[in-house]
């Protein structure tokens, strides 16, 4: 990128609302059914038939804003956002405009070089998503309803987003927000999660934002980032030119990775919103404010601070340890068993999620409780067994998640400590192997090793490996 | 501040309606008229009154997040003029929203 040169940076970020029914009627809001096989009259758009808000998707809508250091607003009220598209059965969007439920939040990210840095949060309102229109059909255009009426929630910030990074720490924050709070899962490839984002640039110093542009269909993270750098440089280059900005909508085509100009209709977002008279005003109480904030966990960013600070984790071990919260939780229930901190970190991290990502499971449906790894960890603290071993043991434990100490009892597996024991394996392997002892003796180190592998051949790797070299240097003499 | 012909027909375009000439110039006046009485409400000194979101005073009408069995795919589909099995079918609609 250009050094002269400055973005500016907004994101519209849609989250799917986790709850069993769609906002406005008693439909299933489970994705993957026949097609429009959740429908009713209500949101197949009848004439004549009411919409009634589904309470959860207020009290998830107004954990999000808790969340993100919103205002609340103690009322909010629904407005018709009017355009036409087949899978809009009723010509208008529910949607909030006017008084959304939660205003002037912002979050924090950490870039990697720099400080942390607030982005402003605009608003957060509740609405409906649309149905699905398929176009694969050469002579008709097929809608399912199904997912008209699903309960979403557009977080809208202020451009406060400067970088490419920064969007991507952001978007990553709200991420790891709703799956804390557990009303969204996140998941950008499925949809669940929807990014757009609104891009300008200008010379660094400039007060005025120049002309900007949308960008909409980036459905991965690494996406978001590839399609805001293309955008950025895309408008830099023309302004070098000496072109125009043309404020417009660009698709983003990861397969070609370029952005190209949406068909534009001549009275694009003319939404002629109003209040939708179907629907009575939201009263948020500081009752209601309450109840729903019991229900607010320890969210990411203060657990990464607790985890860095409390058990003396490194930034990396604390920012992957909190990706997900059933991840953290993991790890906590690890550390109640031992506290070896850094090494249950570093079974999680590597032994645990190398299977976890094998397998494409989630945490919670890891094999090995945490109750068992914190014993296996503590297994090697107190030296019954060695880390060599342990991998063997956390090996079985994966097949049916049994009690590590009653692996090491049952296979013989506990460490030899025992001197003596030890002295008298190796007076054994000396005396029938006297010609390497003489090629030690003679100054070639390297056959030490060669010693320490019939030990652990004999012991079948259970001799405290920090004992036999120890022993073996002595007795070598 | 008067409404013109041209944008009684953006009007209509955005209602998907289609005027001859003859109507929008019919239509334009009458809108107009209305527009002049509904104005009227403008002598009224609304400085002190909060804005009204809705004429009925009940609040917080919702329902609890539960499912209902509603109607089958075939009754979904029962009343559209075009459809198969399992979808509405429209003219094919090029380009997005």
């Amino acid at each position: 990128m250009n050094p002269k040169y400055e973005a500016v940076i907004g994101l519209e970020v849609h989250a799917q609302l986790l709850t069993e029914s769609k906002i406005f009627c008693s439909c299933s809001t489970k994705f993957g059914n026949e097609p429009n096989s959740n429908t009713c009259p209500v949101c197949l758009g009848h004439p004549g038939v009411l919409p009634v808000l589904n309470k959860k998707v207020v009290e998830f809508t107004v954990l999000m804003g808790l969340a993100t250091n919103c205002k609340i607003n103690q009322q909010s009220i629904f407005a018709r956002k009017n355009y036409f598209y087949p899978d809009l059965p009723k010509g208008y969007q529910i949607s909030q405009y006017e008084e959304p439920i939660c205003e002037h939040g912002f979050i924090e990210v950490n870039p990697k070089n720099g400080s942390s840095k607030k982005i402003g949060i605009t608003r957060i309102h509740m609405e409906e998503d649309a149905g699905k229109s398929i176009h694969d059909q050469s002579s008709a255009t097929l809608v399912d309803v199904n997912r008209c009426g699903v309960p979403l929630m557009e977080i809208v910030s202020e451009p406060d987003i400067r970088t490419s990074e920064e969007a991507y720490l952001y978007l990553n924050n709200i991420k790891k927000i709703v799956q804390y709070l557990g009303i969204c899962d996140g998941n950008m490839e499925e949809g669940s999660l929807r990014c757009d984002a609104n891009i300008s640039v200008r010379l660094k110093g400039e007060n005025k934002f120049g002309v900007k542009t949308e960008i909409k269909n980036m459905n991965s993270f690494r996406n978001v980032e590839r399609a805001i750098d293309y955008e950025i440089n895309r408008q830099i280059d023309l302004i070098e030119e000496g072109e125009v900005i043309v404020q417009q909508t660009l698709l983003w085509d990861a397969d070609a990775n370029e952005a190209y100009p949406m068909r534009s209709k001549e009275e694009a977002n003319d939404y002629r919103y109003f209040p939708d008279p179907d629907l009575l005003p939201v009263i948020v109480d500081d009752e209601w404010k309450t109840e729903i904030s019991k229900s607010l966990p320890e969210l990411p960013e203060t657990k990464y601070k607790r985890f860095i600070s409390d058990f003396s984790l490194p930034v990396y071990d604390a920012e992957i340890l909190t990706q997900t919260k059933s991840l953290a939780d993991y790890y906590e229930s690890v550390i109640s068993i031992t506290d070896d901190y850094k090494t249950a970190s570093n079974w999680v991290i590597s032994e645990v999620l190398a299977v976890v990502n094998e397998k494409k499971i989630d945490i919670s449906d890891f094999p090995i409780t945490a109750v068992n790894l914190g014993k296996l960890i503590n297994l090697i603290k107190v030296g019954t067994i060695s880390g060599k071993i342990a991998k063997e043991v956390f090996a079985l434990m994966l097949q049916d998640n049994s009690d590590p100490e009653q692996i090491v009892k049952d296979k013989n597996l506990v460490q030899i400590s025992d001197t003596s024991e030890i002295e008298s394996i190796i007076q054994k392997i000396i005396e029938s192997n006297q010609a390497q002892v003489q090629e030690y003796l003679g100054g070639k180190e390297k056959v030490f090793g060669f010693f320490v592998g019939q030990v652990m051949k004999e012991t079948r790797g259970k001799a405290n490996p920090k004992l036999v070299n120890e022993i073996l240097r002595k007795m070598l003499r | 501040m008067a409404v013109t012909k041209d944008e009684v027909e953006k009007i209509a375009k955005l209602a998907k309606l289609k005027f001859s000439d003859k109507e929008l110039e019919d239509f334009t006046p009458q809108i107009n008229e209305i527009l002049g009485y509904m104005e009227k409400l403008n002598e009224l000194d609304t400085e002190k009154v909060e804005p009204l979101s809705h004429p009925v005073e009940q609040k917080n009408v919702f329902r609890e997040d539960k499912l209902k069995s509603s109607i089958t795919t075939e009754e979904a589909l029962k009343n559209a003029p075009s459809k198969d099995e399992h979808h509405f079918k429209v003219p094919k609609v090029i380009g997005d929203k």
